[in-house]
């Protein structure tokens, strides 16, 4: 085998699984199969760039685009991430989490730009929206935690998974009954329109906010869990939460910590991704939250550092993918395919890097 | 991972949509006037038995005060909601009008009452798929108004119904294909124009009125916005103009920022995008934040021309061209509709016309009770109804005055041969239907 294997791992050196002479003849197929992808995607680029459809401005602008998309999906994968981390479960309603905090945020924000403070004040206006945002999203996850996951703490782990995706319908039909089936547009706010040059780049101002206020959450939560006693006792429930609780270590609490801190992002996340897209409605948790998984598993599931990679890295490759793919190779509408490219390459990563970029092995687990 | 999920979610929202229809089944069917009896002489004639017997479909039977029943297969949720809700109170009005008066309460049709079963269409083929079925097991259902959008009727509600001899009729379809000898269904119409009209108009708007020379298209893979874009690039090019690149997009997607840049590259005079409120008002936005799109002329079409797409799109919706009927030029009965028909629909429904297509749904509903009327057998108070002769005379419909036009049927159910398409621009937030920028008269067959 020319091509770099991933190191084995200790359950493929196991008798069991040697004794299956195939495997190889599987992983050569693979490798063949990825080889070729990896040649088409080369082969596109090369075409693509050569054409020289796209400036290097357009280059840049399809990348920052990439990164503010990718910065919202990092903070939501981090809900996912958290909750993996800890109780194994993955949190499907996570996204209609996300979805609570923006859309009840918005009336506040109609309110605001109705009497004018909005524009008036607007970066206490956005606190505000930030908190408003922040604080439904908590409760929502809270709640959610307390009725719907705690109960079955002790099931198999397919039951919470089914439970949270009727969660996530539950909370997406409840807020259609609670606020109406439309769609509706954020106001504006007049600071965050036009543009910024930085460090040569032009882009714009919303873009800019996004990612600078993602990476400073990041920062944030990185911290809380490495320093803090909370942070701390998190970590000892995801590592065994038996001994933790034996260590005095409060399980419950930790883990509805956990789930707040969850939602606290996802609230803020929400706020940035009306920044960016300016637009609510009851179903626009799902498309972001499988996203964000995504993410989470690209990253390696569980490792905080692997979500935001993980967000960054399929932000980017949305918005560059399709265009430096594709164009070159004469695809009709290659931005239909966007979709494909993302997971395309969330196969191939899962395919030599089970773990994610950020093996949850190798970091500790949130 | 992710297939096992969205499977997951798949089979849930089986139960939940399944659960939805049961109920609103259930509610939905009710009745506003207590049926009134009066012997009425039905257009009908000869025995109702031998004709029943005699129709591959047979008859829809109405009991003595029962009423008839009338689908609707409509969106009327979602974030296109207010164009079905617009369609639907059309309908619902003409069964209003039926005792000459707007107010509120249903008149009669040969001394049945009308009652509604009102199904949504979701705007998607799973919707019209679901809609369509829960409509087609109901024996009573007589003939169906719908749907919203193209894709919830092509291959799929106009088949389920056709099947079972239910005529459909759709005020607002306007995706070609479905009127191709090909894929037309024998009992499906539409009082909505062609898209083949409609596309050709914008091609024209643009290249006569707006000077346009280059032009980029984007549609959401959905029949009409793809027929749509097809038909304007055709017009566009055949007129000199030149196609810099038709893209396409996700529905549901919300970062549109990579198509609009691979567009934006060649600084197209014209973009044009006839798809639907949601992913219409994230592309406007978007556009304007678009270095090579500053100077673009952004023109969408009736899948926008609602106050959902003003809404979604905000500020940034100011300036945007969009096309649909040219509700000013009716060739029908335009002091009815500015004076009676407007007003009644303020009073009842609380504002404005929120989309397009009332008019259109309103003579949809009067072209069925006049087919009824025209085949109904009245045989001591109990009502017959021959779907096949129904159907026959929806086709047979001809040279009869609606709000929107004469209707004329052809062969394929296009009941619009001749329309005028506007076009209209979004100033200070709104457009005004009474003031289009552009209106064209254009005809199928010329």
């Amino acid at each position: 085998m020319t091509a770099p294997a991933p190191a084995p791992t200790p359950t493929e050196q196991s008798s069991r699984r040697l004794r299956f002479e195939r495997i190889p003849m599987r992983r050569i197929i693979l490798i063949v199969l990825s080889l070729s992808i990896i040649y088409g995607v080369v082969a596109g680029s090369t075409a693509t760039l050569r054409t020289g459809v796209f400036t290097a401005e357009d280059w840049q602008s399809l990348i920052i685009n990439g990164l503010a998309r990718g910065s919202v999906y990092a903070l939501i994968a981090i809900g996912y991430t958290l909750v993996y981390g800890i109780l194994f479960m993955i949190n499907f309603a996570h996204g209609e989490v996300f979805m609570s905090g923006v859309y009840t945020a918005y009336f506040v924000a109609v309110a605001f730009a109705g009497n004018g403070f909005l524009n008036s004040n607007p970066l206490i206006a956005i606190a505000i929206l930030l908190l408003v945002s922040m604080a439904v999203s908590v409760f929502v996850a809270v709640i959610l935690e307390r009725l719907a996951y705690r109960p079955l703490r002790g099931a198999p782990r397919l039951v919470p998974l089914i439970t949270a995706i009727g969660a996530s319908f539950f909370l997406q039909y409840t807020f259609r009954g609670l606020y109406g089936a439309n769609v509706r547009a954020y106001p504006n706010i007049e600071i965050l329109q036009g543009k910024w040059t930085i460090f040569g780049i032009q882009m714009l101002k919303t873009q800019a906010i996004v990612i600078v206020a993602a990476m400073l959450l990041w920062v944030l939560l990185y911290l809380f869990v490495a320093r803090t006693k909370t942070g701390r006792s998190m970590r000892a429930v995801g590592e065994d939460r038996e001994i933790a609780s034996l260590m005095g270590i409060n399980v419950d609490r930790t883990i509805v910590a956990t789930f707040a801190i969850g939602g606290a992002l996802a609230g803020a996340a929400g706020i940035l991704y009306v920044f960016l897209f300016n637009q609510v409605i009851f179903t626009m948790g799902f498309l972001p939250g499988i996203k964000a998984f995504t993410a989470a598993v690209l990253g390696g599931i569980g490792s905080i550092t692997g979500a935001a990679l993980g967000g960054l890295l399929l932000g980017i490759l949305e918005a560059v993918g399709p265009n430096l793919f594709l164009t070159g190779a004469n695809v009709p509408s290659p931005n239909q395919l966007q979709p494909v490219i993302a997971f395309g390459i969330l196969v191939l990563v899962l395919i030599f890097l089970p773990g994610g970029f950020v093996g949850a092995s190798e970091e500790k687990r949130a | 991972m992710r297939n096992k999920t969205s499977l997951g979610k798949l089979v849930l929202l089986l139960v939940v949509f399944s659960l939805i229809v049961a109920a609103c089944g259930s509610d939905s069917s009710d009745t506003t006037t207590a049926g009134g009896s009066d012997t009425t002489t039905a257009g009908g004639s000869g025995d109702a038995s031998a004709v029943c017997d005699a129709d591959p479909f047979g008859c829809v039977e109405v009991g003595s005060g029962e009423a008839i029943t009338i689908g609707t297969l409509l969106v009327i949720s979602g974030p296109n909601a207010s164009l079905g809700q617009d369609s639907q109170n059309g309908v619902v009005m003409a069964a209003d009008h039926l005792d000459g008066t707007f107010d509120g309460v249903n008149g009669e049709l040969l001394g049945h009452p009308i009652a509604f079963n009102h199904q949504d269409d979701g705007c998607s083929a799973e919707g019209g798929q679901a809609g369509a079925q829960a409509l087609a097991a109901d024996p009573s259902t007589v003939g169906v108004i719908g749907t919203s959008c193209s894709s919830a009727a092509l291959g799929v509600a106009d088949t389920i119904l056709s099947d079972k001899g239910i005529a459909i009729i759709s005020p607002s379809n306007t995706g070609p294909a479905l009127t191709t000898p090909e894929e037309h269904q024998p009992f499906y119409l539409r009082t909505a124009h062609n898209d083949k009209l409609q596309g050709a108009a914008v091609a024209k708007f643009a290249y006569n009125e707006l000077g346009a020379r280059t032009a980029a298209t984007i549609h959401d893979g959905s029949p009409y916005a793809d027929g749509l874009q097809a038909v304007f690039a055709e017009t566009f090019v055949s007129l000199g103009g030149t196609i810099t690149k038709q893209e396409a997009i996700q529905v549901q997607e919300t970062d549109f920022t990579s198509v609009l840049t691979s567009i934006g590259a060649d600084s197209p005079d014209v973009l044009y995008f006839p798809i639907f409120a949601a992913e219409g008002g994230l592309i406007t936005q978007q556009a304007r934040q678009t270095d090579g799109l500053a100077d673009t002329n952004l023109i969408g079409s009736d899948g926008m021309l609602s106050a959902d797409y003003v809404a979604a799109a905000g500020e940034a919706v100011e300036g945007v061209y969009l096309s649909g009927p040219d509700l000013s030029a009716f060739t029908g009965d335009q002091d009815f509709y500015e004076g009676e028909f407007k007003t009644a629909y303020q009073e009842l429904w609380g504002g404005e016309p929120a989309a397009a297509f009332h008019a259109h749904s309103y003579d949809a509903a009067n072209m069925l009770f006049d087919a009824i009327k025209a085949v109904a057998i009245d045989e001591g108070g109990t009502l017959y109804i021959p779907r096949t002769a129904l159907k026959d005379a929806l086709f047979a419909t001809s040279g009869v005055q609606g709000i929107t036009g004469t209707l004329n049927c052809n062969d394929l159910g296009d009941c619009q041969s001749t329309a005028t398409i506007a076009v209209y621009q979004v100033v200070g937030g709104n457009y005004d239907t009474a003031n289009p920028v552009y209106s064209e008269v254009a005809s199928l067959d010329g």
